[in-house]
């Protein structure tokens, strides 16, 4: 009825026979390359932002920026509920395109409302709809992917999707930095600029992502009444259940990339002067592995890639961990966390989707993104607790072996639930 | 189809059009400003500098925008010297000034540099220390053998969002910093080690062992004593942020925080008594002020205010402590002060 959770599809395998017997392959579903726009497009209006923001508070405001990060964690929290919400909304319409045109549109409202906001409040709560902007859109996108791909090839789909999705978000800040070099007071042409993008984002989305894109279809028999629970029944599949503890306790030890990009500046394994650049070397590392470890996801079975993708993250721990003043540590970190969000951050969408029926896919995605969201989000916290109670290698030590320890039981409950082929 | 490709290059061009059209008009406005001799009057440095003073950054939209400059104690509002050194935060002592900056690129960079300023020594950089983020307050030992600074910095990855603030202690002329979070914290009597605790705003007493620092947790801010031996941090009032202490020694001047339903919140400047404990609120102020204050007599505040509707541009103030009189404004187009006696 579901899909096997190893799922490694007999179809891509026959379809890549097919691929090498006729020497073309698939292309991807242009629909996905639209969404990677979009998300291109989206992603540099509000990173260019995020990146200046607390310069533009100090410099422009007036303001220091410490009451800004603190609220900044909250709305983290209210966005990964949002997501949940407007899955269920998504679901509930059967058309994922609208809502994440929701999303997306709010968002650029938040954008307009920046160029008039001058205040530390009236910025805080611009910066909120843009989050709620964020936590909108994201599942019905993914939702979207899932439906226009064909089963054997979501993993490639998925590593399209967040390759172009983190150029944006690599090339928004090195833009807005670029700006205050030329033009040092120019906070208003990145603000300007960042609405011109998101009017991009959202004119491609409405033009070229069709309405009906990842619509599912009802029979007109279908029963009307009971929906709404029957919809958490639907959502909550055997498989679904399996991994959602699975996807939380991976999260619970996936703590935050700042932890390690400061226990390494703790190591003294590289220049604090290099510190504000780090997430480049990370996302570089990711948007040019997306796409192959999308493709291996499909050949050799996006659980076990979502489950092993772990163990990078656990050796970026050891290297934070063990770093002994070298370069050489601190670039392995960075490229094995890149790696780490490539093997999982576009595979746990493209798993979810699957585990759950069509027309409760965006509730299943979002599901499972929001476990995790949340979970991270503890793991933060509970982390920086161990951060100052052992000291910094430590804490990064405990966590690795925890995590090393995680893996494998995270791939023998999971192997469980493959049916028998 | 057709239409559609229609509608986007529309937006396109007009996105194009509207974004460089802004762009090019704030660069342009950006190089008239730079271009721009300075409105106010300019002083010869040597003899600003043979008397008492006060250091500051010059912030006129004019060529000398973001560089420290400098005025006489006896005429604050008077002629100015400009050193040349351009800083985002700056602290001085008699001999040595601290600088915070920012290395701007398509990569950008912080820094904290210390400056000789003896005469004859023309604010020669002596050492360069890498900031991990945003610089936001430094402060020297009144010796000038200690320096302190707090950078904001950035979870900056896309996945995770946070910030904290990141505040070192070192000696001068040295780049080993001491992280003040790896100080043991006593909170209330008792040994804490809380995960989100933040350490900011750092003043030194004259021991050169003593320090004054703000420390959140759990959503409270408090005055913490610290002990650059013991290495510890002991808090000793709460709601206080961003100390400052004053010549004499006696009290600490900093901001408090205060909110009504009608305003938000807001910081307003306040001057704790450290003996007695009592606590003035200086109403007198009623901008938002966020700023580490400076004292520039026992009985007078220095901080530095945005001016409303012009970007960039600030002024220091002037408070007096008895909460009588209206704040004005001391020194137009400056911020960060530090006096010189």
């Amino acid at each position: 009825m579901y899909l096997s959770l190893s799922d490694r599809p007999a179809r891509a395998v026959s379809a890549d026979a097919a691929a090498q017997a006729t020497g073309k392959r698939e292309r991807v579903a242009r629909v996905v390359v639209t969404l990677g726009v979009v998300s291109l497009l989206t992603d540099i209006s509000s990173e260019s932002v995020n990146a200046i923001l607390p310069l533009y508070l100090t410099t422009v405001v007036g303001l220091s920026p410490v009451a800004y990060g603190f609220i900044d964690g909250m709305y983290q929290g209210v966005s990964a509920l949002v997501r949940i919400v407007a899955g269920w909304a998504a679901d509930r319409t059967g058309r994922p395109q609208p809502v994440a045109l929701a999303g997306y549109g709010l968002s650029l409202v938040a954008r307009v409302l920046l160029l008039g906001a001058h205040g530390f409040g009236s910025i805080t709560s611009v910066v909120s709809v843009d989050r709620i902007g964020k936590g909108i859109r994201t599942a019905p996108r993914d939702a979207m992917i899932a439906a226009s791909s064909p089963p054997a090839r979501l993993g490639r789909a998925f590593g399209v999707h967040r390759t172009l999705d983190t150029i944006g978000a690599t090339v928004g800040p090195l833009i807005a930095f670029a700006i205050l070099w030329q033009i040092p007071g120019g906070f208003h042409t990145i603000l300007v600029l960042s609405l011109g993008f998101a009017v991009l984002g959202v004119t491609v989305l409405a033009l070229f992502v069709p309405l009906r894109t990842g619509a599912v279809t009802r029979s007109p028999s279908e029963p009307r009444q009971p929906r709404q629970r029957r919809r958490w029944r639907e959502v909550a599949t055997p498989g679904l259940l399996r991994l959602l503890p699975v996807a939380g306790t991976l999260g619970l030890l996936t703590v935050g990339d700042g932890f390690i990009y400061l226990a390494l500046l703790e190591t003294g394994s590289f220049s604090a002067r290099w510190f504000p650049v780090l997430y480049v070397g990370t996302n570089i590392a990711y948007l040019s592995l997306a796409i192959p470890l999308g493709r291996l996801a499909d050949r050799v079975g996006r659980v076990r890639v979502l489950v092993l993708g772990h163990l990078p993250l656990a050796g970026a721990y050891l290297c934070a961990a063990t770093g002994s003043g070298a370069l050489a540590t601190t670039v392995a970190a960075l490229l094995l966390l890149g790696v780490f969000y490539a093997a999982t951050d576009g595979v746990l969408p493209a798993v979810a989707g699957r585990l759950v029926p069509e027309r409760a896919r965006t509730t299943g995605i979002a599901t499972a993104q929001t476990t995790v969201a949340i979970a991270r989000l503890l793991a933060s916290t509970g982390f920086g607790l161990l951060w100052y109670a052992m000291g910094p290698r430590e804490a990064m030590l405990v966590v690795c072996v925890a995590l090393l320890a995680a893996v494998p039981l995270a791939a023998v409950v999971l192997r469980r639930a493959e049916p028998a082929s | 189809m057709k239409w559609r490709g229609i509608v986007l290059s529309t937006v396109v061009v007009a996105v194009v059009a509207g974004s460089t059209a802004y762009g090019l008009g704030e660069w342009h406005r950006t190089r008239a400003d730079a271009a721009r001799a300075p409105e106010v009057a300019v002083a010869d440095r040597a003899a600003i500098e043979s008397e008492p003073r006060i250091v500051f950054r010059h912030t006129g939209l004019d060529s000398e925008y973001g560089v420290v400059a400098e005025v006489a104690l006896s005429d604050p509002s008077g002629p100015r010297a400009f050193t040349g050194v351009s800083c985002d935060r700056v602290y001085a002592r008699p001999g040595i000034a601290t600088c915070l900056k920012t290395d701007r690129g398509v990569v950008t960079h912080y820094e904290a540099d210390d400056l000789t300023t003896d005469a004859g020594a023309d604010w020669h950089q002596t050492t360069t220390v890498p900031l991990p983020g945003l610089p936001s307050r430094t402060r020297l030992s009144p010796d000038g053998t200690l320096a302190a600074s707090t950078v904001f910095v950035n979870g900056d990855s896309y996945m995770t969002t946070g910030f904290s603030t990141r505040t070192v202690i070192r000696r001068v002329g040295s780049t080993d910093t001491e992280d003040l979070e790896r100080y043991s914290l006593i909170l209330d009597g008792k040994r804490v080690a809380p995960p989100d605790r933040n350490i900011w705003g750092v003043t030194f007493a004259p021991d050169d062992r003593t320090f004054y620092a703000t420390v959140a947790t759990g959503g409270r801010t408090y005055l913490a004593r610290g002990d650059m031996t013991a290495h510890t941090l002991t808090t000793i009032a709460d709601h206080v942020e961003c100390p400052s202490l004053s010549p004499d020694g006696t009290r600490i001047a900093f901001k408090e925080a205060r909110s009504d339903p009608k305003r938000g919140s807001w910081w307003t400047p306040a001057v704790l008594d450290l003996a007695t404990g009592k606590r003035t609120v200086l109403t007198a102020e009623s901008h938002n002020v966020d700023d580490q204050i400076e004292w520039l007599d026992d009985h007078t505040l220095l901080y530095g205010l945005a001016r409303d509707g012009q970007g960039g541009v600030t002024d220091v103030w002037a408070l007096d402590t008895d909460g009588t009189t209206a704040p004005r404004v001391l020194i137009p187009d400056a911020w960060s002060p530090a006096v010189i006696r």
